[in-house]
């Protein structure tokens, strides 16, 4: 008989799996009190954990949006360290309820996974890092180079595109995580490190002399990188995007941390007063309290903050806002109007 | 379930129920039932699941172009070719890296064995440190080890180490050229083959004749003649029918030749040391179960020590050697996925590593990963067993 008990626990923790997906992710993440978020295992200025285990970043300040935005506290998020291969398979199962990990939307991940992408946290492109020493100053002279890859991404599949329509051959040497990557660049063992943009000069500073690498100019790839919910659940997926939304719109509008609640409390703008949740539709669409983005950029900023500290010029990579500056000021990134 | 009744049932009726076959028979019979039933129930249950939440299932995906390139090949690959293609890719890369350890950590294993017995007190001290250090230092830091502290040795390409002006060793491998087989080959094939058939009668006659005269024959000496002599004569007659494809260094690196890469030698590196390390352990076990009466009594009857070694102990120690032995093959088999840290592109990296992450079909790619473990592992212990039943002692 105990043969058969073991039998009914099986069934058991089989069968609830389905149950608890069926519940909206809104109400569990409500009941729970965290947002479980799944972010990269250690990629500076987008999820890096420092030496407190507190995480910082661009992709980690999303999942604090959406903390602030669905619980009024943005230090209500739990982190989930994910490499390439487990992320997908984490938020299918339930295991993270949102995943902010430099993931690039593409049609198949977005329409054959039970995923969908919800907006572009941030615009990148696949470029090459190469040893100055070999004197190469293009992509097109890299014919027969020895090329480092992380497992499991888009970056995989671009780089046989560019080799092969360019008429070039290249050995690819696939490592599992960013910082075998690295270091089989430093031996030596291949030329050029291919990856996206924005990781290459992560990485790049974690080279023991940044100096001796450069970026070649190509970008051989549209990457943009989006926070992923699993399908079928409208509602979360609204509250992802329109979280998203609110810190862009807010840059937009001129709102930032510092000057929200005088804002609030004195301003007349009607679409300043919108977005802060005094007048409007405000929470009711996304079954949030009315201030939750007043919530978002009060405790995690607007898009211009999160970025500049975590990527731009405040951090140590200093990347450029290009792609990703406003609509206003020739970027890409563009909310729709909060009315 | 197949005991016997204590007491034999007697000629009178017993109810069906009460029927110690038909009870066993029933019970086994709605056991299957029920595993196969949770089974059925599970696999249907994950199926609806998947098509609920939008997770495209089946196979169909094994006949997509796969898009992306792989660092080593045994069979033609390219982009081109399709994720089913991928799964053979990474399947003999891991056959390859198994086999290779295999070899090389059985001969180790035994070499380390016998010296840690060795009555030479170095020998012994450096054999057991050898054992004490690699088996006891996880084996992923060992590949690691091996790989980082091997490319940090070697130079780049552009400075590579030639060897005889023939090959060439670099940070990116060791290029060596490949032989390139022209028609007169098969032929040499043909005397190899001869050869090898012609060792074989040799030493069958040898061992009769000395049963029945007690004469000896130099059968090694022999084989070895036939064996590589034979093909090596036809070789020269056909006159030398086999060109050398020569690594040749342009851009980044050679090209052409037989290239041998590092995360292939640091692995089987790696995993051999580690496994040689248990073997040996197996190895000095097994000759210490052979008792010492044996190899006195073989020193009594005038037997040369590696004579007694060769024909007395190690027969007998065989005995105990190969079944631990196996675990040891089969542990080194699973080991190997390991490789995935390094960069080698077994079948883990490859198939439930980037086919998988382009396919997102998780449970397929999973399910056919670990019934390619299985296999293999029961393939290897089926041979094990096989080979162990040969050697079992036959009682008479």
């Amino acid at each position: 008989m105990k043969i058969a008990k073991a039998l009914a626990t099986g069934v058991v923790l089989f069968v609830l799996p389905i149950s608890l997906a069926h519940a909206g992710t809104l109400d569990t993440v409500k009941q729970r009190g965290h947002v479980k978020c799944g972010v990269n295992t250690g990629l500076p200025g987008f999820s890096f954990p420092d030496d407190k285990g507190r995480w910082s970043g661009l992709d980690v300040d999303v999942c604090r949006a959406i903390a602030a935005a669905v619980l009024g506290d943005a230090e209500k998020v739990k982190f989930t360290p994910l490499n390439a291969k487990e992320r997908f398979t984490a938020v299918q199962s339930g295991e993270v309820d949102v995943l902010s990990r430099n993931t690039t939307w593409t049609q198949t991940r977005d329409t054959s996974l039970g995923l969908n992408f919800t907006s572009v946290t941030y615009y990148d492109g696949q470029g090459f890092m190469i040893k100055k020493n070999l004197g190469v100053k293009s992509a097109k002279e890299l014919d027969g180079a020895a090329v480092c890859i992380q497992a499991g991404t888009t970056t995989e599949l671009n780089l046989d595109d560019y080799f092969r329509s360019n008429g070039m051959k290249y050995s690819p040497i696939t490592y599992d995580k960013g910082a075998e990557t690295v270091k089989g660049f430093e031996a030596g063992r291949c030329d050029v490190l291919t990856s996206d943009q924005s990781q290459l000069y992560a990485l790049r500073i974690q080279l023991k002399d940044p100096g001796s690498a450069m970026i070649l100019p190509e970008v051989i790839s549209k990457e943009p990188l989006g926070p992923v919910v699993r399908q079928g659940d409208d509602e979360w997926f609204n509250i992802v995007k329109w979280s998203l939304f609110a810190m862009v719109q807010s840059e937009d509008m001129g709102i930032s941390s510092k000057n929200v609640d005088e804002l609030k409390a004195n301003s007349k703008d009607p679409g300043i007063r919108r977005l802060l949740g005094l007048e409007g539709i405000a929470g009711k669409g996304l079954g949030l309290a009315d201030d939750w983005a007043y919530q978002i950029v009060k405790q995690v900023g607007n898009y211009a903050e999160a970025f500049e500290r975590n990527v731009g010029q405040g951090s140590p990579l200093k990347i450029a806002r290009g792609l990703n500056a406003l609509w206003t000021a020739g970027g890409l990134q563009y909310a729709p109007p909060f009315r | 379930m197949s005991e016997k009744p204590l007491s034999a049932p007697s000629e009178t009726k017993t109810s069906l129920l009460n029927n110690p076959t038909f009870r066993s028979v029933t019970f086994q019979v709605v056991m299957v039932l029920a595993v196969v039933a949770f089974f059925v129930y599970i696999a249907n249950n994950t199926l609806n699941n998947m098509a609920q939440r939008g997770i495209s299932t089946g196979f169909g995906f094994l006949d997509q172009k796969a898009g992306f390139g792989i660092l080593m090949s045994l069979i033609e690959y390219d982009a081109d070719h399709t994720y089913g293609r991928t799964f053979f890719v990474g399947l003999l890369n891991t056959l390859l890296v198994s086999f290779l350890g295999i070899v090389v950590a059985t001969i180790l294993g035994f070499i380390i064995g016998v010296a840690r017995l060795s009555a030479n007190w170095l020998i012994a001290r450096i054999a057991a440190a050898y054992i004490e250090i690699f088996r006891n230092i996880p084996l992923l830091l060992q590949i690691l080890f091996w790989y980082f502290a091997v490319l940090s040795a070697l130079p780049s390409p552009r400075q590579s180490l030639s060897i005889f002006g023939v090959g060439y060793l670099n940070v990116r491998g060791l290029y060596l050229p490949a032989p390139v087989p022209e028609p007169g080959m098969l032929a040499v094939g043909v005397g190899f083959v001869l050869g090898l058939v012609a060792a074989v009668f040799v030493t069958r006659w040898a061992h009769k004749r000395q049963e029945r005269t007690g004469q000896q024959f130099p059968v090694f000496y022999t084989g070895v003649g036939l064996i590589i002599g034979l093909p090596l004569l036809v070789f020269a007659a056909t006159g030398f029918p086999l060109g050398w494809d020569m690594p040749v260094l342009k851009g980044f690196n050679f090209r052409g030749g037989l290239p041998v890469i590092p995360e292939l030698v640091a692995l089987v590196l790696a995993l051999s040391i580690y496994t040689a390390a248990f073997i040996a352990e197996i190895v000095r076990a097994g000759i210490l179960a052979v008792s010492h009466g044996q190899t006195e009594a073989a020193r009594a009857l005038g037997l040369r020590p590696n004579l007694t070694l060769r024909l007395v102990v190690i027969p007998q120690a065989m005995r105990v050697i190969i079944p631990p032995l196996t675990s040891q093959y089969l542990n080194l088999a699973k080991n190997s996925s390991l490789a995935t840290a390094v960069g080698y592109p077994d079948l883990v990296a490859v198939w439930s590593g980037t086919t998988l992450n382009q396919t997102g079909q998780a449970v397929e790619i999973i399910l056919m990963t670990m019934a390619v473990y299985l296999t293999i592992s029961l393939l290897i212990s089926a041979f094990m067993n096989w080979y162990n039943n040969r050697k079992a002692l036959v009682e008479r």
